[in-house]
């Protein structure tokens, strides 16, 4: 076996979250219009406010165009072919997990997560996202002891309405792009999380999205507010069937911390990506935006992205307090035939307030892997310090990398470093690793994990194991 | 230990070793010398295995077999180790990592246990006098931001942990100051044995003046043009390549 072939085969594995969950589906029509809407807002038994806000947005968005900056080439979509609400047909109960389907508490534990709160991990807490509606949250009574609010966006509008209208479309507004205005007008569920003045959440929160019908979207929504002197960690993880079709997710994050208060965000993005052809795979377009809305506050995003056809999302930091901390961690793996577009924006408004950005970009196959980053001072953020790094690194010759970092600062007391390096897994490096005695397949997997390690060691315990994991799956291959 | 037969070996088509016949015995030191570009450092990377060069012609065997179409770890595994001329860096990988790793690949392939972190440690710990070298170098990533004379220190510490059969030196003396040059052969003196074979290739003699070689060959133009004593260094640093290669 030559030398690309094995690296080829090393980064190559099978998709193995593909497989497809038989449920039956309460389903609305094809397309998108007010009616659709409309349909939605009232089978979610939603409040007047929450039915303007999205018919407000479907109106925007009818006037937007879809953005084509990002280096991504994809075949336009027909967003009247879609399926904006699909549900699991057996009503679920989220007191109980008795009323889940078996089926699909069966597909949450194929993939790892045990929704039976005795076989989870003590630590975490789970909201389980599957197709348009949550499935189930856990933990919520231990939460709620502590005055932790943790449950489906979709109850969140109808319990909480007060903190919804307050906060829902303050950081992303539903006018902000294309696909934020679409997901304001259509979101079906998320998660929301609230947590009250002083309190350190006792235990990460995390959802789990899973995309099973071929025909629908998954357009969720996320909420985030940390009052005062409050932290939480957050984990967000996603699969989805292997299907010959592309299927769209234009997910919308919004997170609010206020003074003293932190937010880490972490992602592990596993969508199906397509087939090595390219035919197939998630189209990821998703719009993440938190606010450092409190002095000394912090909003830090660590996302490890492994899957999805295309994938077009800036996970970005407005640091609006003074002293605020906006932090973004990144690994992006692209192979075959997928495209990624991803990077963030640190948006400095606030005296002092400080940025970190490290990218790591691992580009194979036929892939196309791109970081697209805007540091933004504004006029009055005296002493603003920006520091990114953007490393990419090629396995074989067809793959590309790029690097698209913008800078505007409006405040000359600010200081901004940048550093951007491109290496090659070169027969040098592996022949090396090799004639310490390690077999090729090892050799690589030790490069790679080593070049992500300084994002990885950003990830809670019980994430980077898991990512750590995701990644050796990507990497182990039959090599000879 | 270690028979070299009518070697041929091309790189891009380009024919660099045209006939090399060498034959290591344990416990002896071969010095190949010779000018920029005569094929020294290509016969260290074709007998390591490097997937860069293809052997034409001959055959190399090492302890009686034929390694040819063995893939360069296989070869490692057997006890064949090369110190880099340019040792590369591994940025993220920590030293004793990466060292742990491959000393646990030798003891795998000799059936041993393999040593958790802890034994690991205790282990290493023990070597690092050998070459002068802090703890904290064990903690940096694979020579990513050493100094040139760090990273030959490095190659040998390496050696010193997986403690081969066959070490192969490749101009490991190159870039050294003469502390970093005396404490480098201080440490292959001690880790050299009677059972152990050393290939060391060099452009200067003045290695030679801490590591004593019983036999020292003249690479030229991919060929081995002459061979010698340990003497035959001086007469080289004295008198230059040309003369002494055109005296033959």
């Amino acid at each position: 076996m030559s030398e690309t072939d094995a690296l080829d085969s090393v980064v190559s594995q099978p998709y193995k979250y593909g497989f497809k969950t038989e449920v039956e589906y309460e389903e609305f029509p094809r397309g998108l219009n007010e009616d659709i809407i409309r349909m939605i807002s009232e089978k979610k038994g939603e409040p007047e406010f929450m039915l303007e806000f999205r018919l407000k947005a479907y109106r925007n968005w009818l006037k937007m165009e879809e953005p084509t900056w990002p280096n991504v080439d994809y075949p336009p979509v027909d967003y009247n072919n879609i399926i904006y609400y699909s549900a699991p047909k057996k009503k679920p109960t989220l007191d109980s997990l008795d009323e889940v389907d078996p089926a699909i508490l069966e597909t949450y534990e194929k993939l790892g997560i045990p929704l039976n709160e005795q076989k989870l991990l003590q630590n975490v807490a789970v909201d389980a996202v599957f197709d348009s509606v949550s499935v189930a949250t856990t933990f919520r009574e231990k939460l709620a002891e502590a005055g932790v609010i943790f449950c489906s966006i979709s109850e969140a509008v109808k319990d909480y309405p007060d903190l919804i209208k307050k906060y829902i479309g303050s950081v992303v507004p539903a006018n902000d792009n294309f696909f934020a205005a679409l997901n304001s007008a259509v979101f079906t569920d998320g998660s929301f999380c609230y947590i009250p003045k002083g309190v350190a959440c006792p235990m990460e929160l995390s959802t789990y999205f899973r995309i099973n019908n071929e025909e629908s979207g998954q357009f969720e929504r996320t909420l985030i507010v940390a009052e005062e002197g409050s932290s939480v960690s957050y984990l967000e993880g996603c699969t989805a069937p292997m299907f010959s079709k592309n299927q769209l997710h234009a997910a919308v994050v919004e997170l609010v911390a206020l003074d003293n208060a932190e937010i880490r965000y972490s992602t592990v993005q596993n969508w199906y990506s397509g087939d090595k052809n390219g035919v197939g795979g998630i189209y990821n377009f998703v719009t993440k935006r938190g606010i450092c809305k409190g002095v000394n506050s912090k909003i830090s995003w660590t996302q490890v992205e492994t899957g999805s056809a295309i994938t077009w999302k800036y996970p970005s930091v407005i640091l609006q307090g003074d002293n605020s901390i906006g932090e973004f961690y990144s690994v992006a793996v692209t192979n075959d035939k997928m495209q990624a577009d991803t990077g963030t924006k640190m948006i400095h408004l606030g005296k002092n307030t400080r940025s970190t950005i490290i990218s790591k970009g691992i580009s194979a196959g036929e892939s196309n892997n791109s970081y697209r980053g805007l540091v933004k001072i504004g006029k009055k953020a005296d002493g603003a310090r920006n520091y990114s790094v953007c490393d990419s690194m090629l396995i074989g010759d067809q793959c590309g990398a790029h690097t698209f970092p913008y800078i505007e600062s409006a405040n000359s007391t600010a200081s901004i470093e940048h550093e951007a390096t491109t290496s090659k897994i070169g027969e040098d490096q592996i022949f090396y690793l090799q004639q310490r005695g390690l077999d090729e397949e090892n050799a690589v997997s030790l490069i790679i994990n080593g070049f992500v390690k300084e994002v990885f060691k950003e990830l809670p315990m019980e994430f980077a194991v898991e990512a750590t994991k995701l990644l050796s799956i990507k990497l182990e291959g039959s090599v000879g | 230990m270690l028979q070299i037969k009518n070697l041929h070996a091309n790189v891009d088509g380009i024919e660099i070793l045209k006939g090399i016949n060498l034959e290591i015995k344990a416990g002896e030191v071969h010095a190949i010398m010779g000018p920029n570009g005569s094929g020294k450092s290509t016969l260290s990377k074709v007998i390591a295995g490097h997937p860069a060069y293809e052997v034409t012609e001959g055959e190399i065997l090492f302890e009686g077999t034929n390694i040819e179409d063995l893939d360069a770890d296989e070869r490692a595994r057997m006890g064949i180790f090369l110190a880099f001329q340019y040792p590369v860096e591994i940025p993220g990988v920590s030293n004793s990592m990466l060292m742990r790793q491959s000393y646990n690949a030798m003891r795998r392939e000799h059936g041993e246990e393999e040593l958790d972190p802890l034994e690991f440690d205790d282990y290493v710990r023990g070597k690092l006098d050998l070459v002068e070298m802090d703890p904290k170098f064990l903690d940096r990533s694979v020579n990513d931001g050493f100094s040139g004379g760090e990273k030959k220190r490095n190659e040998i510490l390496q050696m010193a942990v997986l403690n081969p059969k066959m070490a192969l030196l490749d101009e490991t003396d190159s870039g050294l100051d003469i502390d970093a040059l005396r404490i480098v052969s201080d440490g292959i003196n001690k880790i050299k044995s009677k059972d152990k074979g050393v290939l060391l290739v060099t452009h200067y003699q003045r290695i030679l003046n801490y590591i004593t070689p019983d036999f020292v060959h003249v690479l030229k133009g991919g060929r081995i043009v002459k061979s010698g004593g340990k003497e035959l260094a001086h007469q080289l640093e004295d008198q230059g390549y040309e003369e002494v290669v055109e005296a033959k």
